[in-house]
């Protein structure tokens, strides 16, 4: 079966997930990315590229963070951008996820970037522009249920290889809330697509997927062993809202055992990197200390994030399937 | 004429000739990648300009991003003068169409307002789409190269430059 984020010349169509993607098209984003970083610098900070496009947000889920990264990006790509405030929308009024993008198609949208908390929604809306033969309008999945965050993913990565430049040597480390983290999933493939020999999970067992270790990680239930001389922190937010039973002691007990403090960063590298994708839960997953440190890059992800979903964007817009 | 004899250093130096009573040390240079950055570094020290030649990829303003997509692995624009009220020169090694002098026209006034923008390139091929002339030219070939033919400056290692004709 054909990968249906690829189109029949093997180029980006949509970007629903970053599992079964190539190397060669996560190394052509990344490299993409690079010269859009330099477009804050100018005095108009504008690029013609999708002059004319119509860019939908659709977030069906909250966002402050991925919702402006992506409309700033768009901006700066010339696109003209429409927020659907999904609350107050037809989809209040009982209106469907599938007649509401079809409405969006008759308004002439040329890319829906979508958030929703149900997973494979994304994928629900690009199988029918297939079905119904509009394959000139894209898809972005800005995070979807439980299970895939692309751009976030792929911001790490800009950012890693940013600090570290070569991804074939490092040792990185995911900790925290993996089960419901979306963003975890998204970074593991896109790790090891990459090449990282040592990818590691970090977390208590109630936040870990069963069969995590099949994805190929190496798997610690000690924070401090399996911080001990990596190259690179990826904390992950502790998401209170996805959870529903007793997984967790208080956020106090969990912050003792499990966050990242730096007597705990002290065991990773020296020059080891602290990565969050925001927003951060201070003194739950995170130390301030550590949050504002030296070692962290926390900011430079958020920057970098824009020009990665410029990247994502325009090789979406420009491919040879579009108009 | 025979495009295999074209002399790219020869070229070079008619270009150096014909430019140097015209610019003053303050007179910035821009190359558009690659050929026309080699080309600008060369000019730049010839003709010993103060200014840092900066370089232009023009990929993110051609004017066939519609049909053609994205140029893979586009370089970065550095502009490392001030764009506002300066003198700028845009440096090429081939002239063609006219539409990538056009694109890097757009990019650079997104930098700021140039006092003048003068073009200087090494070969006018002919088959110009677009009102655009250069003010320095080193060679106007007699006839139109055919569109299935390309015309490229190749840079060695030690830095001497050469043009290949290549078939399409």
């Amino acid at each position: 079966m054909r990968n249906p984020q690829l189109n029949k010349h093997g180029e980006l169509q949509h970007l629903l997930t970053i599992d079964g993607l190539p190397r060669g098209i996560l190394t052509a984003i990344l490299d993409t990315a690079a010269p859009f970083t330099a477009v804050a610098e100018r005095e108009v900070k504008k690029l013609p590229l999708l002059r004319g496009k119509s860019i939908f947000n659709l977030f069906f889920e909250n966002s402050t963070r991925t919702r402006t990264t992506f409309e700033i990006a768009a901006k700066r790509l010339s696109a003209d951008v429409v927020n659907l405030n999904v609350s107050t929308s037809s989809t209040a009024k009982g209106e469907s996820l599938l007649d509401t993008v079809d409405n969006l198609c008759a308004m002439q949208a040329d890319m829906f970037v979508v958030r929703h908390a149900a997973s494979g929604a994304p994928f629900l809306i690009a199988q029918h522009l297939f079905a119904t033969g509009r394959d000139d309008i894209h898809v972005v999945n800005a995070g979807d249920g439980r299970h895939a965050h692309p751009t976030q993913g792929l911001l790490d990565m800009y950012t890693i290889r940013h600090f570290k430049r070569d991804f074939t040597n490092l040792t990185v480390a995911i900790v925290g809330d993996v089960l419901h983290s979306r963003v975890a999933r998204s970074q593991i493939s896109a790790l090891t697509t990459l090449g990282v020999p040592e990818v590691r999970v970090i977390g208590p067992k109630t936040l870990l997927p069963t069969d995590v270790e099949r994805l190929g990680v190496r798997v610690f239930h000690d924070i401090r062993e399996g911080l001990r001389g990596v190259d690179v922190v990826m904390m992950l937010r502790l998401q209170n809202e996805r959870m529903n039973g007793a997984l967790l002691p208080t956020p106090q007990e969990f912050y003792k055992v499990w966050g990242l403090t730096a007597e705990k960063l002290a065991l990773a590298k020296p020059d080891a990197i602290v990565m969050h994708p925001g927003p951060m839960n201070r003194g739950v997953e995170i130390d301030s200390s550590v949050a504002d440190g030296a070692q962290a890059v926390i900011l430079p992800q958020v920057t970098f994030g824009i020009a990665v979903r410029m990247a994502v964007m325009s090789m979406l817009a420009g491919q040879q399937g579009s108009k | 004429m025979d495009m295999q004899s074209l002399d790219a250093e020869a070229l070079c130096k008619t270009l150096v000739e014909q430019m140097r009573p015209h610019v003053s040390p303050a007179t910035a240079l821009v190359g558009i990648h690659t050929g026309g950055v080699w080309l600008a570094e060369r000019l730049h020290r010839a003709l010993g300009l103060s200014q840092p030649p900066g370089s232009i990829d023009v990929s993110f303003y051609r004017d066939d991003f519609g049909s053609k997509g994205l140029h893979p692995q586009p370089k970065r624009t550095e502009i490392p003068f001030t764009v506002e009220g300066a003198d700028v020169i845009i440096v090429d090694d081939v002239l063609y169409t006219g539409r990538t002098t056009r694109a890097a026209i757009n990019e650079l006034f997104d930098f700021g307002r140039p006092a003048r923008v003068d073009l200087a390139v090494l070969i006018d091929r002919g088959g110009r789409e677009l009102p655009i002339a250069p003010r320095w030219c080193a060679l106007t070939l007699p006839e139109p190269l055919p569109a299935n033919q390309s015309l490229q400056l190749e840079a060695g290692a030690t830095g001497e430059l050469t043009l290949r004709l290549i078939d399409a």
